[in-house]
């Protein structure tokens, strides 16, 4: 969303509001295997953003009709909880946002996922993002690539996304929602830092074409560190000493 | 379909040499024709061809209660409806994923350019508070491939052909009107899909069925970019979305300057 040009999105020392340069990244933390059910899931914190995903799968294609008989089909569901921002209690379920949300979602693992190997089935993910502080969909695609892998499917990369945008006259990343809602530009963007392709783009606001330049440039140096997290979780559920059992949604 | 599994090998065979189906070059629009005032009832609207894609856009004005968290701000709202008329495979309902996806990225390119400034023209507040609610429909009644590039431009010339009615109290007074609707920019959307690792400009629908994958820029007319939406499974580089912002500059202000 682009803002009115009134809300002060720069300190007095240049710094934004919550004292970040431009090319810093809000706390992160990822946590891999934390449900008990589903195939595959993990939870992840950016900011105040709350994810968690969950993968089903390979299996029945529900419904039916939709069974292609060379391919695993994607199916993908981002909601937000009602109680997940700081307005008023909100509608459950998926609206058209979250209905858009799921779709260019859905496109990247359709590229990101051995898709070939499962034809007849349908693989599931599902993101429920239980706090939102700007930036949701991009935690809950970094949650979702994580569920994926943790579910033992075939992918061609751990996808990674990270939010850009311009706020205070500079271009910056990983944007808070004051910076969503009162900046310049808005562009969440997704990576599969083995190739350097993006597979999630979306942009709003109004940029130059060297602000978009810039963007992507500094997009895909913060996808690399973020990416740094995804591994990390990874890691810890099945190379570190953790026990196994231990699911805990911390 | 199973006839679109067949096209799309014949189009894809002829992607690899380079060619179009229709002989067009890889960059051209096809031919635009607009026509404004279409609906005389509605306070604006165009139908807009692009080959044979055809999209009407109809514009209706009320007075409604501003959003909570901008009360002094006017209201505009988009939709889409996909006609079954438009195509076999479309069915009768409420939005799918493609007509809400199309909705919000038409929605995107106007909103972040303030084409409309809804600040000012929320200045004109009823007694009761109420502001200007500028509802714009777009109703696919031809899918023959662009959608969103014919659904843009469509939104665009029926804007420019809106007129405000007078404001009498709490009420509209339909067809007494006072001028136009004021608009600060136009904007334009360019789809692009990659076939065969070839890029084309304005797809038609064959060729929308053998693509990988959209990327759809959204430009103003002075020159800043104001909306991109990547769409479908393929992968795009920083230097293809650059290149299209090139191509969207040129060839699709070409286009506004159709209406």
């Amino acid at each position: 969303m682009v803002g009115s040009g009134d809300f002060k999105l720069l300190r007095d020392d240049g710094k934004r509001l919550d004292g970040r340069g431009p090319m810093d990244l809000r706390e992160i933390s990822m946590k891999v295997g934390v449900l008990k059910q589903a195939a595959g899931s993990a939870m992840v914190q950016m900011g105040k953003n709350k994810v968690i995903a969950g993968v089903y799968g390979p299996r029945e294609v529900f419904p039916k009709f939709l069974t292609k008989p060379d391919r695993a089909i994607i199916q993908c569901r981002y909601v937000m909880a009602p109680f997940s921002g700081l307005e008023d209690h909100g509608r459950s379920g998926p609206n058209r946002r979250s209905q858009e949300i799921s779709k260019v979602i859905k496109h990247v693992f359709e590229n990101a996922v051995l898709v070939h190997q499962f034809p007849k089935t349908a693989i599931n993910i599902s993101m429920e993002v239980l706090q939102s502080d700007g930036g949701t969909r991009v935690a809950s695609l970094n949650a979702a690539a994580l569920a994926m892998v943790d579910a033992g499917l075939p992918v061609k990369d751990i996808i990674t996304a990270v939010s850009v945008g311009k706020a205070g006259g500079q271009v910056i990343v990983d944007l808070s929602k004051e910076e969503d809602n009162h900046g310049q530009s808005d562009i969440p963007m997704a990576f599969s830092l083995r190739t350097g392709e993006l597979l999630l783009y979306q942009m709003d606001g109004l940029l130059t074409k060297d602000e978009v330049d810039q963007a992507i440039t500094m997009g895909h140096e913060a996808a690399k560190k973020v990416r740094e997290f995804q591994e990390a979780a990874l890691i810890e559920k099945y190379a570190g000493n953790q026990n196994s059992a231990d699911n805990s949604m911390q | 379909m199973i006839v679109d599994e067949v096209n799309k090998a014949y189009v894809r065979d002829l992607m690899r040499t380079g060619k179009r189906a229709d002989g067009r070059g890889m960059l051209d629009y096809r031919q635009a024709v607009i026509q404004q005032g279409y609906v005389p009832n509605a306070e604006g609207s165009a139908m807009v061809s692009l080959g044979d894609t055809k999209v009407l856009a109809g514009v209706k004005l009320d007075l409604v209660a501003p959003f909570p968290d901008r009360p002094d701000e006017a209201v505009i709202s988009f939709n889409a409806e996909f006609s079954p008329i438009a195509h076999p495979t479309f069915e009768a309902g409420p939005p799918n994923e493609h007509s809400i996806e199309l909705a919000r990225v038409v929605d995107r390119g106007i909103r972040s350019a303030e084409v409309i400034n809804l600040k000012q023209l929320g200045k004109t507040k009823t007694e009761a508070g109420k502001v200007l609610g500028i509802y714009v429909d777009l109703y696919i009644l031809d899918q023959c491939g662009n959608l969103i590039d014919c659904a843009a431009l469509a939104a665009m010339a029926a804007l420019r052909n809106t007129q405000m009615p007078k404001i009498e109290g709490e009420k509209l007074v339909r067809l007494d009107f006072t001028g136009p609707l004021p608009l600060t920019r136009q904007v334009i959307a360019c789809s692009f899909e990659t076939i065969e690792g070839k890029v084309v400009l304005d797809a038609s629908y064959g060729e929308e069925v053998a693509s990988d994958g959209r990327f759809t820029v959204s430009v103003t007319d002075d020159g800043k970019i104001c909306a991109s939406q990547k769409s479908g499974a393929a992968g795009f580089t920083k230097e293809q979305v650059l290149e299209f912002t090139d191509i969207a500059f040129e060839k699709g202000i070409a286009l506004l300057e159709k209406i």
